[in-house]
């Protein structure tokens, strides 16, 4: 979809370019985090593709036809470009900044006010914004709108610098949790820049990590970079805890459930001891017919015959399936039980997760 | 010296019986007011009009050209500097008593008020708003008049205001060459030792700069919807 | 054209270069009615703009002063004051008291504005800074205030002296004198080189005094750039 072929950016009177040599591919709908430290030309990069910076050397094909060879302008139109500041024009409403682009290429104002109308309702926009101007608004609005507006006229790929940088972090977890369910709706073909290490892991498909000059020192899936760092230099750039930012990315549905010890409140209490003591955590779930009503132990069942008469007491917490490896092990060291117990949305009971499970997962 | 002298003695002859404000005078000079006011409205408006006529492109030509900033400031502070009246005068013997001998100078004045205010209204648009125009496909034409220009807005006419209030105050001075709107009740007053003239004068000259000053303000809440009363404030105090 | 060149002759020619009608003592008297209105617009004004700027008293008074004071025409002021002084103090009228008093006042509302402005204008958090420090007020004034706030009121000096000296040019309506006599006379007798020559060292006189006090400014304010877009006109 875009590539870049020994793409140069050199300023005049430096010695050494701002991006030297730098060859990537982007396939079609994939999202492409470009990172690295400061000097390393991430922001250049992306913005020789809409041509804000004129590369120096190199050609970028997009779609077919060397960006280079095109207006800028007309080229920019079908491009979404979403920065960091968002951008908005403050002397323009949100449905106003919203209709910018669609305007510049010439839709009728009946299909650009539908076509704001469900972007609004994608980005869960309140229905009094459209009107008001972007000072009234908050950060995470703002930078709502700043999507909602580079997505306008359904540009095939998007651009974003830094696109949630500039709110506080509660806001860009949600941003961004919101970033990735409309990517999987529209699935663009999306490049964004970011220094932020986590963020390209959570939000990007592939993540090329750069070094100072442009220098591609690594270009692969977040979980291939944390696994198998290609050198000492994005080692050092993913940071420790390589591997809880890997946890971060496995789901509990992409491995295998331990079933756990489980009794039904039919059976007889001995059946529930001997399930206690055969997993040695000091407790048994109490599953009736799928349904988890809690956990019992020896003390509970003392005195009882059928495991149904003691009260079974419920978990501090669940995990799902949705969930990932790292709230499952958040899980085990914050509950009683030791175990994360997996649930599906129904509080259906699937298993549990040990740490034994889990550290299993990342040697593998 | 002899003529002022002459005045002083009958003015002092009557000061005793002279009010402030003769009302008789006024209502005998309905027409030459309102002839003296348009004359005043009009000269304000041609100095304002063809000063930012002037200023406007220059200063759209040095927000993109930054070398040019520094020679347009100079140039037209020095014209700044120059006092209205002796402008008034070095023209005098070239253009004659025309409207050109006293709009010239008056433009000339006004300048260095447009020209700054206006680079700074464009100045102040922020970096990152611009880039997000030009990322989404505006051209350079789109840019200054859909984006730079609106937001410049509140600047630009807050040179508009400074402009047009100094230019009302200086029309006065053209007086001495009799194209002077109601400063020329001014000087009558002076001559004649008469007070009501001279106020009559005064009062409406500042009164016009009032006036113009709140119409130009309200066009500018009119065009700028989005400028909550805070945060603009023009180069000049 | 030839106008202008007139009046360049009649610049250079020695005979205009000697007695009380000469260049050399009408320029005197100009500077002198320049310079005591402007020491005495000073003394007024900088003061109070400092005390306004200080203790953010009168704030919205200030302002409204200024705008109206900047609203009256020069030929107004010094017209009222002559007529005062022709009713009042008619021994007084015919020297240069009358002109000074309409050039003091012509000065006060721009050195007021912008020493207020000045003062008003410096960062609250380094204020708040200093007095943590165990400033007192009148070591705030001294040693933060005022020095933040120069480049702002050398800004307010230069314009009073510039508009000052200017209007001194329109003294010689009311017999005060200076460079004013040279085109007042000139007008009177219909002689175009007197007009344009006094319309000269009127204009040349000014820009030399903006550039004076442009220097003094840079001098002044050696650290902080003197083009600073917050510099009012």
């Amino acid at each position: 979809m875009i590539s870049l072929e020994h793409v140069e950016k050199r300023y005049p009177g430096t010695a050494s370019a701002a991006v030297g040599d730098l060859t990537l591919e982007i396939d079609e709908g994939e999202t492409v985090a470009l990172v690295g430290p400061s000097g390393c030309g991430k922001t250049t990069t992306l913005k020789m593709i809409n041509r804000l910076i004129e590369p120096t050397g190199g050609r970028i094909v997009l779609d077919g036809t060397n960006v280079l060879e095109q207006d800028p302008v007309q080229l920019r139109r079908g491009i979404g470009y979403v920065i960091q500041h968002t951008g908005l024009l403050p002397h323009r409403t949100i449905r106003q900044n919203i209709a910018t682009v669609p305007h510049l290429v010439g839709w009728d104002d009946e299909r650009v006010d539908a076509r704001v109308d469900e972007l609004l309702e994608i980005f869960d926009l309140d229905r009094e914004l459209p009107d008001r101007y972007p000072a009234e608004l908050s950060g995470g609005q703002r930078q709502r709108v700043g999507v909602a507006r580079a997505l306008a006229a359904d540009p095939p790929v998007m651009l974003m610098d830094e696109p949630f940088a500039a709110v506080d972090p509660i806001v860009r977890g949600r941003l961004q949790d919101q970033f990735l369910e409309i990517q999987d709706r529209l699935r663009k073909t999306i490049v964004f820049v970011t220094h932020d290490v986590d963020e390209a892991i959570k939000l990007s498909d592939r993540m090329a990590i750069l070094n100072v000059g442009g220098v591609l020192e690594q270009f692969a899936p977040p979980e291939t970079v944390l696994r198998e760092p290609a050198n000492d230099f994005v080692r050092e750039f993913v940071g420790a805890e390589r591997g809880l930012k890997r946890l971060a990315l496995i789901k509990v549905d992409d491995i295998q459930v331990d079933p756990g010890p489980v009794v039904a409140p039919g059976a007889g209490a001995d059946e529930a001891r001997r399930a206690i003591d055969a997993a040695g955590f000091g407790w048994v779930s109490v599953v009736d017919e799928g349904e988890l009503l809690g956990w019992v132990d020896h003390q509970a069942l003392q005195g009882c015959v059928m495991a149904g008469e003691a009260t079974p007491r419920r978990f501090s917490a669940y995990v799902t399936g949705r969930d990932s490896l790292r709230q499952a092990l958040d899980s085990i060291v914050t509950s009683r039980t030791a175990v994360a117990v997996v649930v599906t949305e129904g509080q259906h009971y699937r298993g549990v997760l040990t740490l034994e499970r889990i550290s299993q997962e990342i040697l593998a | 010296m002899s003529d002022l002298l002459a005045g002083a003695t009958t003015f002092l002859s009557q000061q005793d019986t002279e009010p402030l404000i003769r009302w008789i005078w006024i209502s005998d000079h309905v027409d030459e007011i309102v002839s003296r006011g348009l004359q005043h409205v009009y000269l304000t408006i041609v100095t304002v009009v063809i000063g930012f006529l002037i200023a406007f492109p220059a200063a759209v030509y040095a927000s993109r050209h930054r070398w040019a900033v520094s020679p347009i400031t100079s140039i037209s502070g020095v014209l700044y500097t120059i006092p209205a009246f002796a402008f008034i005068f070095l023209l005098l013997p070239i253009t004659g008593l025309s409207l050109t001998t006293v709009v010239v100078p008056l433009i000339a004045y006004s300048l260095l008020i447009l020209f700054r205010n206006t680079l700074a209204g464009l100045d102040s648009v922020e970096p990152e708003v611009k880039e997000a125009a030009i990322g989404m496909g505006l051209s350079r034409r789109q840019l200054l008049w859909r984006v730079e220009v609106p937001l410049a807005m509140p600047v630009i006419i807050a040179g508009l205001r400074i402009a047009t209030v100094s230019s009302i105050g200086l029309i006065t001075i053209a007086a001495l060459i009799g194209r002077g709107g109601f400063g020329q009740f001014i000087l009558d007053g002076l001559n004649t030792f008469f007070w009501t003239p001279l106020l009559v004068g005064v009062v409406l000259s500042v009164a016009l700069a009032f006036a113009a000053d709140l119409l130009l303000l309200g066009l500018q809440r009119l065009v700028t919807p989005w400028a909550r009363a805070s945060g603009v404030r023009a180069v000049a105090t | 054209m030839s106008g202008l060149l007139e009046g360049l002759q009649w610049l250079v020619d020695p005979a205009n270069w000697s007695g009380v009608d000469g260049i050399p003592a009408r320029v005197w008297e100009h500077v002198q009615l320049s310079v005591i209105a402007l020491v005495i617009a000073s003394l007024i004004a900088v003061p109070i703009g400092l005390w306004i700027g200080h203790t953010r008293r009168g704030q919205f008074w200030t302002v409204q002063f200024a705008n109206v004071g900047r609203s009256i025409p020069s030929l107004a002021i010094l017209s009222i004051m002559f007529l005062i002084a022709v009713k009042e103090f008619p021994s007084l009228a015919f020297g240069f008291l009358p002109t000074i008093v309409a050039l003091t006042l012509l000065g006060i509302p721009v050195i007021l504005i912008n020493t207020y402005v000045g003062i008003q204008q410096v960062d609250p958090d380094t204020v708040e800074a200093a007095r943590g420090m165990g400033m007192s007020g009148r070591q705030v004034l001294w040693r933060l205030e005022v020095p933040m706030a120069m480049p702002l009121i050398m800004t307010g000096l230069r314009l009073a002296a510039v508009q000052i000296v200017a209007t001194a040019g329109l003294a010689a309506l009311i017999a005060g004198g200076g460079l004013g006599r040279y085109i007042v006379d000139g007008f009177a007798l219909r002689e175009n080189d007197k007009i344009v020559a006094g319309a000269i060292l009127v204009a040349v006189l000014s820009l030399l005094t903006d550039l004076a006090f442009s220097l003094l400014a840079k001098a002044t304010s050696p650290t902080l750039s003197s083009g600073s877009g917050k510099a009012p006109l």
